[in-house]
């Protein structure tokens, strides 16, 4: 397979005529190049959303209320809603299915205090369903369970910055932190990718906060996580339902907006899916586009360059070769230049996006990338092409008379 | 080594076709030194190209070397005039970008020999031509008589069995025309058969027999008489 005697004879050919191979290899390359480089950037928009849209679960619903603004069935606008236990009972038996994780919240800001240290955190009562609600990591220990639950124990899950802030360097499993005059146990520190004010969070049994600073069964709000089976539209769909159930139950006008709230993240994850989709699409669309350039021209210059060397070509077939060996030659010829244009723009662009990195952080791109795998069909495309621009002109020229070709001038 | 029988060909012009040759015969032996004497238009080069297997007949028969020339594809063209056919155009038609020895080499190339023993042969074919020290120059640097003898060596290195001229002396002096020819000479009486084509009456007169043709018909077929020229 491999004709030493034939990669000669191209590799003369090729550096004989220098201008011709660095114009067609330029066209490749450039065509690589930009397509690598035009990707990389629209990843790096990519990266910037699914940032800004990485805290907590994709597929979490939180439940809030607020104060009535229309009067309904006699009672007066105005009036604030408290949601209380029975209406855990409620969510929970009407949406068996859908939900996935779910738990109560009562949230306070508190004073903590530490041996000498002391600061201020937002402590959060919670069921053991809250954690995967946020997404946050256990680093040491675990989480809360039922068990806390049931028994109100006094003892905390608490963020990794809170760790550091008041232990320093220590560990804090197993201390035990005074809030607000009470002494819980730390069980467990955790990170969030979610940022610094996820990981300055304290979580306690939800039992145990509601018994201390909530007469009567009053909470704060829920949180919960859809089954992830649901698409997109069904999610949207179950928030609306579970929006018109909750104001039936606490008779609160339909078109009231602001007594029950609920913020589902599905809207904004339909909101981004489109965007995306639309961004990608323009991407693709300018890629291939971007492509069908370079191919084209290929194709222009393997014509001009078959059409330039008729003459030789003629010669050739005087002096004996075959249709065939012409056609090989200009073939190897097409294809080693384009292979080794297409991955020199492929390099330039993959270092050149490398060494942007983070710098583009401020137009919204960040960390600009390209799969291997586009890069590489994009390679292969352009070989592909650079084949079939080679094969035409040159089974054209293969089926020139030498008469005719040898009187070209 | 050539024998030609009612050999016609005729090229198309829009609607109408040109007939060129009009039934040739024409029978020429091994170690002939031939040359076919024409004004422009009479149908040499056409049948130059014919028997050079550049281009194909209409009716009649062709042979070379006893073989039937007919329906040949390109492939089997090609290593015909590899194996039988060596050429020497007017126009030189060297590559380019080829030093001479690489021109000459190239023949051979496509014989499939090694490239050492391509570099060889090229290289006692140049000598031959007394173009040794001038092997590794690209035709560009070489005057039109060197060109030419470097499209001799070429056609010389397959060891063909007819060399074809056409007009090997048209875009040469007299001085490199004589030169040439004498050359060309030198070849014959090595026992090649030698078919040249020209329209000038003292290069015809170098050779063996002149054929002359017009109009596409055959109007003369004579020996030349050597002692004439002696």
């Amino acid at each position: 397979m491999f004709d030493l005697d034939r990669w000669q004879e191209i590799f003369q050919t090729l550096s004989k005529n220098k201008l011709r191979t660095a114009l067609s290899g330029f066209t490749i390359a450039f065509a690589i190049l930009l397509f690598t480089l035009l990707f990389g950037v629209g990843n790096g928009l990519k990266h910037t959303f699914e940032k800004q849209f990485a805290s907590g679960a994709v597929n979490s619903v939180y439940i809030y209320g607020g104060r009535t603004t229309k009067p309904y069935k006699g009672l007066q606008s105005g009036r604030s809603i408290q949601y209380r236990n029975d209406d855990e009972k409620f969510i929970n038996e009407k949406f068996e299915k859908e939900i996935q994780f779910f738990s109560p919240n009562i949230q306070r800001s508190m004073q903590v205090i530490y041996k000498g240290e002391q600061n201020r955190y937002t402590v959060r009562g919670v069921y053991p369903d809250y954690q995967p609600l946020e997404s946050s990591v256990i680093q040491d220990g675990r989480f809360l369970t039922y068990l806390d639950i049931e028994r109100r124990a006094k003892v905390v899950a608490i963020g990794r910055l809170v760790e550091i802030d008041l232990f320093g360097s220590l560990s804090a499993l197993g201390k035990n932190l005074n809030i607000e005059g009470i002494s819980y146990k730390v069980v467990g520190v955790f990170n969030d990718p979610g940022g610094d004010n996820d990981e300055r969070y304290i979580y306690a049994p939800f039992s145990t906060i509601q018994g201390m600073y909530k007469p009567n069964d009053e909470l704060d709000y829920f949180g919960l996580t859809f089954n992830p089976e649901m698409d997109v539209d069904q999610a949207v769909a179950f928030g609306n339902l579970l929006t018109t159930l909750l104001k039936e139950k606490h008779s609160v006008d339909p078109r009231d907006q602001g007594a029950i709230r609920v913020r589902n993240n599905a809207e904004g994850t339909k909101n981004v899916q489109q965007f995306m989709l639309v961004l990608n699409i323009i991407i693709l669309f300018i890629g291939i586009g971007t492509l069908v350039a370079g191919i084209i021209g290929i194709s222009n210059i393997m014509v001009y360059i078959v059409k330039e060397r008729t003459k030789e070509l003629g010669i050739r077939k005087a002096l004996g070769a075959t249709p065939k060996s012409i056609v090989g030659m200009i073939m190897l010829e097409s294809i080693f230049v384009t292979a080794i244009a297409g991955y020199s723009g492929l390099m330039i662009g993959v270092f050149t996006l490398r060494a942007l990195g983070d710098t583009l952080e401020k137009y919204f791109i960040l960390n600009p990338s390209v799969e291997t795998y586009v890069v590489v069909g994009a390679t292969i495309v352009l070989i592909i092409a650079g084949t079939i621009a080679g094969y035409i002109p040159a089974k054209r020229a293969a089926r020139i008379k030498p008469i005719v070709a040898l009187n070209d001038e | 080594m050539i024998k030609i029988e009612k050999l016609h060909k005729s090229y198309p012009i829009g609607k109408d076709s040109l007939h060129v040759l009009k039934g040739l015969d024409l029978h020429i032996k091994e170690g002939e030194f031939v040359s076919i004497m024409g004004s422009s238009g009479s149908g040499k080069s056409t049948l130059l190209n014919i028997v050079g297997l550049l281009d194909t007949h209409d009716e009649g028969n062709y042979y070379l070397n006893g073989q039937k020339i007919q329906n040949l594809d390109e492939k089997k063209a090609a290593i015909l005039r590899n194996k039988f056919l060596g050429f020497v155009f007017q126009s030189f038609n060297l590559i380019t970008y080829k030093t001479a020895v690489e021109n000459v080499s190239l023949p051979l190339y496509y014989q499939g020999m090694g490239r050492k023993e391509r570099q060889q042969i090229a290289l006692h074919y140049l000598e031959k031509v007394g173009l040794k020290d001038r092997a590794n120059h690209l035709p560009s640097e070489l005057s039109g008589g060197e060109k030419q003898r470097v499209a001799v060596a070429r056609a010389l290195a397959t060891k063909p069995k007819v060399i074809l001229a056409d007009e090997p002396t048209g875009a040469l002096d007299s001085k490199t025309s004589a030169a040439v020819m004498e050359m060309l000479k030198d070849i014959n009486r090595e026992g090649m058969t030698v078919f040249v084509i020209t329209h000038e009456e003292d290069i015809a007169e170098q050779t063996d027999r002149i054929v002359r043709l017009k109009d596409g018909v055959i109007i003369s077929d004579e020996k030349v008489n050597k002692s004439v020229n002696v």
